[in-house]
């Protein structure tokens, strides 16, 4: 896993820094080796999360608390410590525009922000995000007004089915506090974990490097 | 028809509900009570199941029922799969035979996901395990012919005499090419929702692509009247063929939630659509070419093998685009069937067309190899001015002009002959092109539209929109008709309750669903003219209806335009609630006078790195003769999705079954590489304005997927160029360039 203490640098970082070896790739070969390990995961989370109620020593407790805040509003939920974030989302909290595409970690569908990075919520453990700052696509709108990503994909026909779009918007927004280099060719290797089977892909590039060009605020 | 609205670029309407993460799909929604199945799948490819250990799994937390081949109902209507030619036989756990290693064999269902999961994984099952079919190869010999899928003719044509016309050809040219196993993969998983509102009626919320296909499988599955089951379907994560035919997981969710007495909710993994839906089947295919020594075909000789399962005879016709692509008097195109213990195959985006352009468009640049010839000027010169497979002439054809934006935007000119002879430092360039080309046609659809005392309209037709922005192009199709503007129409799809649409399909649904909303919105437009004109206090009073304009949601006098008044206004003072009109569509007989197809072609540049035997493709330019184009914002995105489609067909795709087992081994996105950003170029697509007025009364065509036609050879043939390796087995990797 990569070190969320790490510092981001002011956006002119060279291309290496996007390359699927850098900290902050979220490229689909990190998704993947991040798969292999979500067993363990699973298994660590049981171990060590303290149990709610006293079950039987050696069983698995049903349920456990966790507090975290979600489109900034906090949310309490007792969970089977089995439940994945993303599932916690969308079955639990009825937030069903975070999507699951493949469960896995190698589609970016369900991809959201954790502490402002971008994470794939089908990855980790809903108990494992005590005190977290989680942000999903519902949260991105200020009322009727669309954040600028959303704007742009709407623009740019940045999207055919839709399944996908969340996730790419989630992580384009991740993208654009990451050291990313300049050109479009960056922006699809820093993209490349969010596959888009309907193939929006040079329209969603098109989208992120709009934003990208506009005058910071 | 004037154009304000239709033609227009116009955003996709649900692009908010999407970016916002409102739009909602099968899976989201939850009805009160809803419990959660996890399909549990044969371990074997043939046998029995002898015993299956369930006990564990039933007593585990939160388990609600575990069905298997004992204790799961039967379904009324399972004997009525094979009399009814368009529904396909499934299995649902009806018997304890295994066909196909992946078969659903149990469904256990718990109160919550998690608890399903764990459940599921402690059911033990032993076999008595039969011999299997895994190899396409080792069964040729006891291959059938094909037959037509769901009632279509049997692929394959004969005119001339291809054999002698061959043997007399002064050049020749024979290959064989093969393409495997592909996975359609949408990124939503296939979901159903099963509710049984009562012990005769059912709905279901079900990710597919015509809901009203659904229902009259699903009644007659379950023996209900079709009027008591309710399919929905509003929002659909692609499909791409996939969900157009009923899968077993519908079927279990229905069956477990009467089961249960609770609504039940399915949702396949990504593993398990490699194995619980259908697939491309992989083809064997021969192509032989005769040409005179000028170029012009004498013979086209095609055939080959697809698979398919032992449940059904899906047949993937790769033989009919080489009667029609071009003109040639010999043809001989046949197809056999080869049945393996596997899942059933289906439709998947160009089905027969896809692969079948892959080895004939491969075969006519090996044609223009054999005869020093540009493969540009080969397909120029063999040009079909009219259908040659039916004699009839084309409603309306545009390749010439493709060819032809497309070599001058890509520079085609200044590609060398020679392979091998293009270079950039360490890099092999390339240059290869192929044609596109897709039928043309349409289904039956009915629609209403109404136009309410708010000023606002609701359009509905239970058509699909799987992300083809069909929403959209209807919008605008409705708000032009209805004289109102786009943002004041509301477009319903995806529900039975709707008036029947078409299925998804055979990229048919503009053409289909069109003329039913012009036709319900045209009768909408004339009621609201002749309320106004014989409405004493309207302005318009007495007018002739000819004069009245209908613009902006307001009637006016053509003379004076400020003499008039809003269709709210009308409304509100005949003490209206709304107007309404209906439409119906189907084909008219006239259009088969015709041939009708979309024609296009690509052109594609690759850039070879022998060292690593890498393919990357560097420039695409696309161009398509495609009929009207309603939307060229939604449909340049359809054709370049469609490209990309074929982009991961040339280079990436493949489904390798275990050899012993015949289970699935890339059954994920780490081992079935579909596309990513960073494999995908700028592609420049083109649309060559064609007004055709036969194919049917709006002039539309269909672009979902021509895209993906012609494609795979375009990259195939650059990489020819760029290499001299000549791969004629799908996917390029680079393995087969080193």
């Amino acid at each position: 896993m990569t070190d969320s203490k790490q510092p981001l640098s002011d956006g002119s970082a060279p291309a290496e820094a996007s390359s699927p070896e850098a900290p902050e790739g979220t490229t689909r070969r990190e998704f993947i080796a991040t798969a292999t390990v979500g067993s363990a995961l699973l298994l660590e989370a049981c171990r060590h999360a303290p149990p709610v109620e006293g079950p039987p020593p050696g069983t698995a407790p049903a349920e456990l608390e966790v507090t975290f805040k979600v489109n900034g509003q906090l949310q309490t939920l007792k969970v089977d410590p089995r439940t994945s974030l993303l599932d916690a989302l969308r079955e639990r909290l009825g937030l069903t525009g975070t999507k699951k595409g493949c469960d896995h970690g190698q589609c970016g569908a369900c991809t959201v922000l954790v502490d402002g990075r971008r994470e794939l919520s089908c990855l980790s453990l809903a108990v494992m995000h005590q005190g977290a700052e989680v942000s999903t696509v519902e949260g991105l709108a200020q009322g009727d007004t669309l954040h600028p990503l959303q704007q742009a994909f709407i623009e740019q026909d940045a999207l055919q089915c839709g399944y996908c779009t969340s996730g790419q918007l989630m992580s384009a927004v991740g993208l654009m506090s990451e050291p990313c280099g300049a050109s479009d060719d960056d922006v699809r290797e820093a993209m490349s974990g969010n596959l888009c089977r309907c193939s929006a892909y040079p329209n969603i590039i098109a989208a992120i490097q709009q934003v990208r060009r506009l005058p910071k605020l | 028809m004037s154009s304000k609205i239709i033609g227009r670029p116009m955003d996709r309407v649900d692009g908010k509900l999407k970016v916002t993460g409102k739009a909602q799909y099968a899976a989201e929604y939850n009805p009160p009570g809803m419990a959660y199945a996890v399909i549990v799948q044969s371990t074997v490819p043939r046998g029995t199941v002898l015993r299956m250990q369930t006990s564990e799994a039933e007593r585990a937390p939160g388990v609600l029922a575990v069905l298997t081949p004992r204790n799961t109902p039967k379904l009324p209507g399972a004997d009525k799969f094979s009399a009814v030619p368009v529904l396909p036989r499934l299995t649902a756990m009806q018997d304890s035979e295994v066909l196909y290693n992946g078969q659903p064999i149990a469904l256990v269902v718990a109160d919550t996901f998690e608890r399903a999961t764990y459940a599921a994984s402690r059911v033990r099952t032993t076999y008595v395990e039969k011999a299997a079919s895994l190899k396409l190869e080792a069964g040729l010999e006891r291959s059938e012919p094909a037959l037509g899928n769901f009632g279509m003719p049997p692929p394959g044509h004969t005119r001339g005499d291809a054999a002698a016309a061959l043997a007399a050809a002064p050049v020749r040219v024979e290959a064989s090419y093969r393409t495997p196993t592909e996975h359609h993969n949408p990124m939503e998983p296939h979901a159903s929702i099963a509710v049984w509102d009562d012990p005769e009626h059912l709905t279901l919320y079900d990710s597919n692509q015509g809901v009203f296909f659904m229902r009259q499988f699903l009644s007659l599955l379950f023996g209900l009247p079709p009027d008591n089951v309710r399919v929905i379907s509003r929002y659909v994560g692609g499909g791409f063929g996939c969900k157009a035919l009923p899968w077993p997981h519908q079927i279990m969710s229905i069956m477990a939630a009467k089961v249960v007495g609770r609504p039940v909710k399915l949702v396949l993994t990504r593993q398990q659509m490699f194995s619980l839906v259908g697939y491309r089947p992989q083809t064997l295919q021969k192509v032989e070419l005769g040409a005179s020594a000028q170029g012009k075909l004498t013979a086209i000789r095609h055939t080959g093998y697809s698979e398919t399962s032992e449940l059904d005879a899906f047949t993937e016709p790769f033989v009919n685009v080489s009667n029609m692509l071009y003109a040639c008097p010999n043809v001989a195109t046949s197809q056999r069937v080869v049945r393996l213990s596997a899942s059933t195959p289906t439709f998947m985006r160009a089905p027969g067309e896809a692969p079948g352009t892959f080895a004939f468009e491969s075969a006519m640049d090996e044609l223009a190899h054999a005869l020093k010839r540009d493969p540009l000027e080969l397909r120029r010169l063999n040009h079909a001015d009219k259908d040659p497979e039916h004699g009839k002439p084309w409603s309306s054809k545009s390749l010439l002009e493709c060819y032809r934006w497309c070599a001058e935007r890509f520079g085609w000119q200044r590609r060398s002959l020679q392979p091998r002879s293009m270079r950039d430092g360490d890099a092999l360039i390339g240059w290869g092109m192929a044609t596109a080309t897709f039928p043309a046609f349409r289904m039956q659809a009915s629609a209403l539209a109404r136009v309410m005392a708010d000023g606002t309209a609701v359009v509905q037709c239970g058509a699909a929109d799987l992300g083809t922005g069909a929403y959209t192009v209807f919008t605008q199709l409705a708000a032009e008709t209805l004289g109102m503007s786009p943002e004041k129409v509301r477009m319903e799809m995806g529900d039975t309750v709707l008036p029947p649409g078409g299925l998804a399909g055979g990229s048919s649904t503009t053409a289909t669903a069109s003329p039913a909303i012009r036709s319900a919105s045209n009768e909408v437009r004339r009621k609201l003219v002749q309320l106004a004109v014989a409405d004493k206090e309207s302005p318009l009073h007495g007018l002739a209806e000819k004069d009245i304009v209908v613009e902006d949601g307001r009637l006016s006098s053509s003379q004076d335009t400020a003499r008039g008044e809003t269709f709210a206004q009308l409304l509100t003072r005949q003490k209206l609630t709304h107007v309404e009109g209906k439409g119906d569509a189907a084909p008219d007989p006239a259009e088969q006078k015709f041939s009708s197809h979309a024609f296009g072609s690509h052109f594609v540049e690759v850039r070879v790195d022998e060292a690593l035997g890498t393919v990357r493709v560097s420039r695409i330019v696309t161009a398509m003769g495609a009929g009207r184009i309603l939307n060229p914002k939604t449909a340049r995105s359809q054709i370049q999705g469609g490209v990309i489609f074929g982009l991961g067909m040339a280079l990436t795709e493949e489904t390798l079954r275990d050899p012993r087992l015949g289970r699935v081994m890339t059954a994920d996105f780490a081992e079935y590489h579909v596309p990513v950003h960073a494999d995908v170029p700028d592609i420049d697509v083109h649309f060559v304005e064609e007004h055709d007025p036969h194919v049917n009364p709006l002039g539309i065509k269909g672009i979902g997927e021509i895209g993906t036609t012609g494609i795979a050879a375009a990259v195939a043939n650059a990489v020819f160029h760029a290499t001299g390796k000549r791969v004629r087995e799908l996917p390029i990797t680079l393995d087969k360039l080193l």
